[in-house]
């Protein structure tokens, strides 16, 4: 099989030594070659002095999931070079830095290994250290477009592009790429089997993350308050709410700020701000990961109960505790549906790539004021930080902010007396006023009982009353938040059902495993609550795999809380090691378990 | 939280404000405090200061946390918006609603367990970040709701009711204000309305974070022989080190000029407080000194009142934030969203 524009290949470096500019300027030179193209970056917890690795998946087909075999390894680090080196599938190729003799941990009978003396080109071509340490780095992306055939005049404009200002970096930059791509070509077989050749399916696409992706969906949204702690995956998402801020909110005479961006002093203090800032009428949000979720809990519940809106993004990160922040998983998701004490159900919005987190962060803000209550986007690191190649992001100038059932000033001067809890429509939903619009509007918000009234209370039956109602709101609101995606194949003989960013990963498998005769319906959950149609899915497919990312089977849990399908009737296929879901995994996992039925 | 609405009993005679509003139309429920409670004083002296500075109620918001203090925003300005939102965490509610509509007048109670244990970080944080509201700590040094435990603002030695003696070092929040930068520092006695409402009054008018530590009994569990935040140990120990007139802008054509006065410092809206002289060398503007000053009163035993510091010319957070003067609530959507043209050019810039 030809293996142009089809195969992987692995950087392995430092953090913290400028290799990470490098990945991405070959990842974003073989995007503008016209070839689809993924990257995913797996870095430690750490600013200096930690392995790093870069995998860049090059799939003709359009295949976005994490590479299922590595094709080539360049081995950077010394210090993994054992463990680099047997990632390498066999037949592959490995291309390490021959300044020093090669190591004898390097060795592999059924994989070439190529040296090249990047370390010590740079130190006779460069004075400064700095220099010899960042340019090594833009040195093996030379060698790189030797051996894998990467356009030089793309990379020469892309370096333009960056340095073209500042001419001594220009020319450093310039001469790196040209030491390694110069001598790659004259002492090693290029190119190599596998290489790339010019394409045009990259044209209406862009390569973006989800955190920018969340964070322009909340400009685009509206948005004006943003409150935050930092936290790892979750802290370039309101980077990014402010990078647009400060380029699209801006007054242009008096050069203020259309927005107001609080870090605050933990995670407990950006959930109040967030609750306060949408009680008095604004969209506001909040960026976070699982730990700041555990310290959020009883505000959620509070702004659940009293009926206050807020969008809360998750980008999950491995836990339990501080985890691994820099590992992705989805271990949040029973944490999200139920957050907070006492009876609690919550909206959770879960995108599969960062094009549909632009589209749906939108969505959660409307569904948050829609029916008065926190909403969650659960995305998670691999989603959030990674490079996805994802089409162009599009808006209709035609949107507006469904604000809910809020009562304006005028509407207040119509009404005899208001009262904030009364469910007049039937749909759980009471309309709410907004502080400072209207005498008649005032009213008291309290997370202790409460009745209809908005009054206090310790009456069982009035309390009752308005959880009901609730549980009412959230069954309406399952009809409302996005529904699943189906893949529907005639001659079915399994069901696939899975969520957020494992879809890249299900999409292949499901191609592959067609491939191997079984025939998978798939469904992708993309909310909570569940819309009757999940639970339609599962009992029309007796043979059910759940897939996702986490140990205890947490999506199959809610599905079979809420659906009432039996757990045990459901396959529950897990990933949970904090790296992004391959075709492979799931392949696997339903052909053994098909097998194993079989025998 | 309990309450109980009081019947609609007209007192024809009562004086109106300029908006024509008696200081009935500032009341709120019935308080179920217990009887003699200094909140309810407390909640007397909010309801005149409101009254007498016009502010229409429904362009005012409570807000409040846990505790019996954070209960009392129900019993002042019924025709407020309120909050009453969780243990320790009403200043971060605050900051965002504030930060979403900054023309609200915004009133904060809370406790001294609110303010000094559980929400200690936040209220340390609301300061630093001077949002624009008052802060009042309705300080009882103990824990009413459950029945009698010590606060962060007991002292050393102050009993319980069972007798029990206090060990560990109480927090004073205005000392605490004074290092962390605040701009308006008071501290009052729920006894003394007199003293309270001119306070309550500037500080409304304030242009950032403005705290009153009031020294509030609770008659229930810290009113004893023994307490230092008994009504009697207040009284006795009580030294009023700066004494302010509130003076608002349209009154100061006619308001008597006080011939104690010894500084004038005006409000950002034009209104000023007076302060007037009572301690020879006490300057409310000198933040070392004020801090040194009502340190040397907590040694010698007195409880400082009064406004003790006052800096009217720095940044709250919305200056801070460079936010427009527009509320971010009232902004059109269309001057918020970039649009689709912006999205496309903006699509270039990834590829």
């Amino acid at each position: 099989m030809s293996q142009v524009n089809d195969f992987s290949l692995k950087i392995a470096t430092v953090n913290g030594t400028g290799s990470a500019s490098a990945n991405s300027l070959l990842m974003q030179a073989i995007f503008r070659m016209g070839i689809p193209v993924t990257g995913k970056n797996i870095f430690p917890s750490n600013i200096q002095g930690l392995p790093t690795w870069y995998e860049i998946r090059v799939s003709r087909e359009g295949y976005t999931a994490r590479p299922p075999t590595i094709d080539l390894v360049v081995a950077i680090n010394p210090a993994t070079y054992e463990k680099d080196v047997a990632t390498v599938r066999s037949g592959g190729y490995l291309l390490y830095d021959s300044s020093w003799p090669m190591p004898s941990e390097l060795q592999r009978d059924d994989v070439t290994v190529l040296g090249v003396p990047f370390g010590q080109m740079c130190v006779e071509s460069f004075e400064r250290d700095r220099d010899r340490t960042l340019l090594r780095n833009i040195a093996y992306a030379g060698a790189l477009a030797a051996l894998l055939q990467i356009d030089m005049d793309v990379i020469h404009e892309m370096l333009n592009e960056k340095f073209g200002r500042k001419r001594a970096l220009l020319e450093a930059n310039f001469k790196a790429i040209r030491l390694g791509y110069d001598h790659a070509r004259s002492h090693l077989p290029c190119p190599l089997p596998f290489h790339l050749e010019r394409m045009t399916a990259t044209k209406d696409y862009v390569l973006m993350d989800g955190n920018t992706a969340c964070g322009l969906g909340a400009v685009f949204a509206g948005a004006t308050v943003g409150a935050w702690y930092p936290i790892t995956p979750a802290t370039s998402l309101m980077e990014a709410f402010k990078e647009y801020c400060e380029k699209y909110r801006v007054d242009k005479d008096t050069g203020l700020n259309k927005y107001c961006i609080i870090q605050a002093e933990d995670e407990l203090s950006a959930a109040g701000i967030v609750i306060g800032a949408n009680w008095a009428g604004a969209r506001a949000f909040t960026s976070t990961a699982g730990p700041g979720i555990s310290l959020m809990q009883e505000f959620i519940g509070l702004a659940y109960y009293t009926e206050v809106p807020c969008v809360i993004f998750d980008v999950q990160r491995v836990g339990p505790a501080t985890g691994m922040p820099t590992r992705t998983q989805q271990g949040d998701l029973l944490s999200l549906a139920y957050a907070s004490h006492g009876d609690t159900k919550h909206i959770v919005i879960f995108p599969a790539d960062p094009e549909e987190a632009f589209y749906l962060s939108v969505a959660a803000f409307d569904l948050a004021e829609r029916f008065q209550t926190p909403v969650f986007v659960a995305t998670d690191l691999d989603i959030g930080m990674n490079d996805w190649m994802v089409k162009r992001l599009t808006w209709d100038d035609s949107y507006r902010p469904d604000r809910g059932k809020v009562l304006s000033a005028t509407e207040l001067e119509g009404v005899k007396s208001f009262s904030r809890y009364i469910d007049a429509d039937g749909d759980g939903i009471a309309p709410r006023t907004l502080p400072g619009v209207g005498a008649k509007g005032a009213y008291f918000v309290r997370g202790s009982g409460h009745n209809k009234f908005g009054a206090y209370t310790e009456d069982s039956s009035e309390y009752q009353e308005v959880l009901d109602r609730l549980a009412h709101k959230l069954r309406v609101a399952a009809d409302h938040v996005p529904a699943p995606e189906f893949r529907l194949q005639p001659g079915a003989e399994i069901g696939i059902v899975s969520i957020g960013g494992c879809h890249a990963a299900i999409k292949e498998a499901v191609d592959r495993l067609r491939d191997h005769g079984v025939i998978a319906d798939y469904m992708r959950v993309r909310a909570f609550p569940f819309t009757d149609s999940v639970g339609d899915f599962l009992t029309k497919h007796p043979l059910t795999f759940v897939v996702e990312q986490n140990r205890d089977a947490q999506l199959r849990s809610l599905l079979a809380i809420e659906t009432g399908v039996a757990r045990d009737r459901m396959t529950a296929v897990l990933d949970y090691h904090g790296l992004p879901l391959t075709a492979d995994a799931v392949v696997a996992a339903v052909t053994r378990q098909l097998e194993g039925a079989a025998t | 939280m309990t309450s109980i609405a009081k019947p609609p009993v007209r007192h024809p005679g009562l004086p109106r404000n300029s908006l024509g509003l008696t200081t009935r139309d500032y009341e709120g429920a019935m308080s179920t405090l217990c009887a003699g409670c200094g909140h309810d004083s407390v909640t007397a002296a909010i309801v005149q200061a409101f009254w007498e500075l016009a502010v229409p109620p429904h362009r005012a918001a409570k807000m409040s946390g846990i505790g019996c203090s954070s209960k009392t925003t129900a019993y002042f300005m019924k025709g407020s918006h309120g909050f009453n939102s969780v243990h320790g965490r009403m200043p971060s509610v605050t900051s965002g609603a504030n930060a979403a509509n900054r023309d609200l007048t915004y009133i904060g109670i809370s406790g001294d367990g609110d303010s000094l244990s559980i929400g200690l970080g936040q209220m340390c944080h609301a300061i630093r970040r001077s949002v624009r509201m008052l802060y009042v700590i309705e300080n009882n040094g103990v824990y009413g709701l459950t029945k009698g435990q010590f606060s962060a603002s007991s002292d050393i030695g102050s009993t319980s009711k069972r007798g029990e003696a206090n060990v560990q070092p109480p927090i004073d929040p205005c000392l605490l204000a004074l290092t962390l930068g605040a701009t308006f520092v008071a501290r009052g006695f729920s006894g003394d309305k007199a003293q309270l409402v001119p306070i309550i009054k500037a500080g409304l008018k304030h242009n950032g974070f403005a705290l009153i530590d009031v020294i509030s009994p609770c008659v229930s569990f810290n009113d004893h022989e023994g307490s230092t935040k008994s009504y009697k140990y207040t009284r006795e120990h009580e030294v009023e080190v700066s004494a302010a007139d509130f003076v608002p802008l349209r009154r100061e054509i006619v308001a008597p000029n006080s011939p104690e006065a010894t500084m004038t410092v005006t409000m950002h809206d034009g209104s000023s407080v007076r302060f007037r002289k009572t301690h020879d060398s006490y300057d409310p503007t000198d933040r070392d000194a004020a801090y040194q000053h009502v340190r040397n009163c907590t040694v010698r035993g007195e409880v400082a009142t009064g406004l003790l510091f006052l800096r009217e010319d720095e940044n709250d957070m919305h200056a801070m934030s460079r936010t427009v003067p527009t509320p971010l609530v009232d902004l059109p959507f269309e001057s918020l969203c970039p649009g689709a043209s912006a999205l496309d050019a903006l699509m270039d810039e990834f590829r």
